[in-house]
């Protein structure tokens, strides 16, 4: 059977990428022919701006060089542009004559820019900011020197002006408003960034009506309205980007300010799909590359005949591409009636942000001078997320909350220098991740992760490298969170899967992936483990536990080391140890010969340097003097830290530690979305730490406070108070039913803290002052522990799953082979 | 001609899972994949020397269950952006035995 036949027009990066993508998922389904009216393989537009400026070289902004779509089969055809579809006999004619049958086309055609039809227009020397030959020509006009007049004062023309600059130019910019990037800035940031580009050489007249282009055979000045006049050997016109779609109208395709398209990026003819610039989505036309690469995914996942994702609109964000300037905007930064605004300002600094909040949500962000924040802001903009527990502190942003290790990176991660350590865990410098992206062409965070590792690890300098990809390709670049998916075995996120699982009550993983339609036969390392915890935690009687979809550590029931070692750490409840069960510990150590134990952070002993055939043994002894697995090593309930309290203590309240006993009692086994602590103070003093962990508890004269969502870990976070109550019978239905609400709807490897900082400390209020609720979840979290409760080490000390430990020897002949 | 050495029944290694073999002197990690086609590779890492077998298996591949390398198990290659290789050996299952060879197999460029 022969290929279906795909043609694209238009070689830019909107069609390509969704090239890219229909590749990924269907590489053998179609013949593609590409048609480009420029002469160049797929390059880099956005990157033209640093090209000007001389920064980079073209050869440096290619995407996709002449052997890519040799490789892949693809036909490229360019430098001829399509100048006809017929849609009868399914064709395009190119300019050459060329023509081309189609089974599905996809026009990507861009944008073009906004030439002002003013008197002079048309004379050689003005020139808009849209391609390679665009900036050739500047090139070879600023060799002459001389004069610029860069018309329009947003972020294309800002990034013209200064690349003439930088090439020698005497450059003025005329604006018709009042002040710069009014689409982006208010007046103080505007006013801001004048001043430090004026510093750079720049002049600048804004209210500035042009009337008239002057010159003979080529510009010789310009006139404006009030009737001033400007020299000028070179006119760039930015004032704004018009869609190109007289190809699909000529085709009678419906188009408005775009091209139609629906959330699966299909025109009114099914068979035509659209995307980038040239494209109208519910009522937007988008002109930055972030949404675009959504629409790509989108159209190849339906181009593949997958049909399953769906485009719903993006949030963009910005960033000023000129380097040694910080800018970053998102959102609505004017502020409405209702909303309220955050102001941090700092002149002598160059430093100014302004968050605009409604109903305690970020509706927009602005920075100027410090902007490493800006992807934080973007992404908690774009999940809706509720901030009134941060307010305080949110001005000064993410890592005054608290952040390990990279807070003081400084304001401005492009001005560390390239030996700088950004990933912590990884041992990757800001160099390399620099060298990754320019040279390999990323636009994603997961694309940097993949190349570099960075950010692969921990997290915790995720925003760093946000920073460092967001100043390089210039704007917000990833999916609304919630909509992420959850890998890319899927096209569909946590929450959907959270909902869906419930919904449509699949309870085995086969009906999860056949249902949500995996592209892949079993699932990954990341979506597997994930899946699991779901069914489990929705299920608690039927599902089945799968072995294969858990990490090793959970698997082996010990954590794995470096060296691919195991350690144990057996449960001591509330704290607690008696002198048998200390003996048994030095027992095994001496038997097993464990060269070293601890006494760690959670008040327990780990035994580290395990053998993991010896594990079942190891635990078999420690199960005979009575100890329990401590689940240090899964996503599960680990400890319940305690202090002396009142029996001992001369300041304790409450017998903090009895409590901390019934709480694990209550709690152990639990399987988490991550790990799960808690904490039992005896009173204020708060020995036990109980206000960085999950759930902590904190005892006075009157009773007990309650505390959520603390973290000890990456970045610190302290709890919220939930409430106060009286008795321990509270506090313990409290715990529960808190507890089940984190296990029934946090994203799989979301910890308390951000879990309650995405949904709100008044969602879980609402949730668990309601009585009925607050017992219904409490039960449904008991039940749950019935099948929980179950000490792995004993089941495995009796043989369960005892394959996971028995290495298989070869047969006596052969025992000597293998050796080296 | 290749020395075969029965090791095991298919069924004793779990599907989408593994088991280890013990040589002298370092250890093989046999997979099971869902639709029980079995791998043999030398049980370390390419990247850090992660006992491979204690991975998660998805597919033809194996997650390294230290820093998330992904193996490729018919070939031993890290899968891009990763590079590096974990020698693999011949396998096959034969009457419901699984057959290993330790003859390293040549590593494909
Ligand atoms: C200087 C500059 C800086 C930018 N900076 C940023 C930035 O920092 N961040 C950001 O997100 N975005 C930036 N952008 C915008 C970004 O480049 C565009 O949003 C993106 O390239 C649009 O992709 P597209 O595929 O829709 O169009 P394009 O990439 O423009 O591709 C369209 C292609 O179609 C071709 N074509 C048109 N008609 C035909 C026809 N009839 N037949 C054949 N071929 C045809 C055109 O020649 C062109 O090559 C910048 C743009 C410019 C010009
Ligand atoms: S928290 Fe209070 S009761 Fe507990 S040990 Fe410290 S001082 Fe004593
Ligand atoms: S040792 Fe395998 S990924 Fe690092």
């Amino acid at each position: 059977m022969s290929k279906e036949k795909l043609v694209l027009i238009g070689n830019g990066m909107a069609g390509v990428r969704t090239l890219e993508e229909l590749i990924k998922l269907a590489p053998e389904s179609y013949q593609i022919s590409v048609f480009g009216a420029e002469p160049h393989p797929n390059y880099n537009r956005i990157m033209l701006s640093p090209v000007l400026a001389g920064e980079k070289g073209l050869s440096d902004i290619i995407l996709n060089d002449h052997a890519w779509y040799a490789e892949q089969g693809i036909e490229l055809i360019s430098g001829d542009a399509v100048v006809r579809i017929d849609r009868v006999r399914r064709r395009v004619i190119a300019t050459s004559g060329r023509e081309q049958a189609y089974d599905r086309l996809l026009i990507a055609t861009g944008a073009r820019p906004l030439i002002i039809p003013l008197p002079g227009h048309e004379l050689p020397g003005v020139i808009g900011f849209r391609d390679i030959a665009d900036v050739e020509y500047m090139l070879q006009a600023a060799k002459q020197g001389g004069k610029a007049v860069v018309i329009g004062g947003g972020l294309l023309g800002l990034e013209a002006a200064n690349g003439l600059l930088k090439k020698g130019m005497a450059v003025t910019v005329l604006h018709l408003m009042d002040r710069l990037m009014e689409r982006q800035l208010d007046r103080a940031a505007a006013g801001l960034l004048q001043a430090s580009l004026e510093q750079r050489g720049l002049a600048f007249l804004l209210q500035a009506q042009t009337a008239e282009i002057l010159g003979d055979d080529r510009v010789r000045a310009v006139r404006l309205a009030d009737g001033r006049r400007l020299e000028a050997d070179l006119v760039v016109m930015a004032v704004g980007i018009r869609p190109n779609i007289e190809l699909a109208q000529d085709a009678g395709i419906y188009c408005e300010r775009g091209i139609r398209v629906s959330d699966t990026l299909q025109t009114f003819d099914p068979r035509i799909y659209a995307v980038g610039e040239c494209v109208q989505h519910r009522g937007t036309c988008y002109g930055l590359v972030a949404p675009l690469f959504e629409q790509a995914k989108v159209a190849a996942n339906h181009l593949a005949h997958l049909g399953i994702a769906r485009y719903e609109g993006s949030a963009t964000s910005t960033r000023l591409k000129v380097s040694g300037i910080e800018l970053f905007s998102a959102g609505e930064f004017n502020e409405g009636e209702g909303d309220e605004t955050l102001l941090l300002q700092d002149p002598a600094a160059g430093v100014y942000k302004k968050l605009v909040l409604r109903d305690n949500r970020i509706k927009g962000a602005l920075l100027y001078g410090d902007t490493l924040d800006g992807s934080w802001y973007f992404s908690l903009l774009r999940e809706g997320a509720d901030v009134s527990d941060l307010r305080k502190t949110l001005l000064f942003g993410q890592h005054n909350l608290g952040d390990a290790g990279h807070g003081d990176a400084g304001a401005n991660v492009m001005s560390l220098p390239d030996s700088a350590e950004i990933c912590g865990c990884n041992g990757v410098c800001k160099g390399d991740i620099v060298k990754a992206i320019t040279s390999k062409g990323l636009f994603t965070l997961a694309e940097v992760q993949a190349h570099t590792k960075a950010s692969s690890s921990c997290g915790s300098c995720t925003g760093l490298v946000e920073a460092i990809l967001s100043s390089l390709v210039g704007e917000g670049y990833s999916v609304k969170p919630s909509q992420k998916p959850l890998c890319a075995c899927t096209d569909y996120s946590h929450d959907d899967l959270i909902k869906g699982i419930q919904q449509h009550q699949l309870k085995d993983m086969a009906a999860v992936r056949q249902f949500f339609e995996w592209k892949t036969p079993d699932g990954c390392a990341s979506c597997r483990p994930a899946l699991n915890y779901y069914l489990l935690a929705r299920w608690p009687g039927d599902y089945r536990d799968d072995a294969q979809s858990r990490f090793i550590n959970e698997r082996a029931h010990g954590n794995i080391q470096k060296d691919g070692t195991y350690s144990v750490v057996p449960r001591m409840f509330g704290g607690l140890c008696t002198p048998a069960e200390l003996r048994a510990i030095a027992d095994v150590c001496d038997t097993y010969q464990v060269p070293e134990m601890k006494v760690t952070g959670g008040q327990r002993i780990d035994l580290f340097g395990i053998k993991k055939e010896d594990l079942p043994a190891i635990w078999a002894d420690l199960s005979r003097a009575g100890m329990v697995s401590g689940h240090a090593y899964g996503k599960a309930l680990r400890t319940c830290k305690t202090c002396a309290g009142k029996t001992w203590c001369r300041f304790g309240t409450q017998d903090s530690t009895g409590l901390g006993v019934k709480l694990e009692q209550l709690t152990w086994g639990s399987w988490m979305p991550h790990k799960f602590k808690l904490a039992v103070s005896g009173c204020p003093r708060n020995c036990a730490e109980a206000t960085i962990k999950d759930f902590g508890v904190v005892c006075v004269e009157s009773g007990y406070e309650l505390h959520i969502g603390g973290n000890g870990g990456i970045k610190v976070r302290v709890t919220d108070l939930l409430c106060k109550v009286e008795t321990e019978e509270q506090v313990l239905e409290y715990c529960a039913a808190f507890t089940q609400k984190y296990r029934e709807e946090a994203r799989y490897l979301e910890r308390t803290a951000p879990w309650v900082e995405r949904v709100g400390l008044q969602y879980i209020k609402d949730a668990l002052f309601d009585p009925a609720q607050r017992q219904a979840l409490a039960e449904r979290f008991r039940y749950a522990q019935q099948f929980a409760q179950i000490d792995p080490w004993k089941e495995r000390a009796e043989g369960a799953q005892a394959h996971e430990f028995n290495k298989i020897a070869l047969p006596a002949r052969d025992a000597g082979l293998g050796i080296r | 001609m290749t020395h075969w050495i029965d090791i095991a029944a298919l069924t004793d290694i779990p599907k989408l899972g593994s088991r280890v073999v013990k040589t002298q002197s370092f250890d093989i990690a046999l997979f099971r994949t869902a639709s029980d086609q079995v791998f043999a590779l030398r049980d370390e890492c390419p990247h850090r020397r992660g006992p491979l077998s204690q991975g998660i298996v998805h597919d033809t591949t194996v997650t390294c269950p230290l820093h998330n390398w992904k193996i490729d198990l018919s070939s031993g290659q890290a899968k891009a952006p990763d590079v590096g290789c974990a020698p693999s050996y011949p396998v096959k299952v034969e009457n419901g035995r699984v057959l290993l060879s330790l003859q390293e197999m040549a590593q494909a460029a």
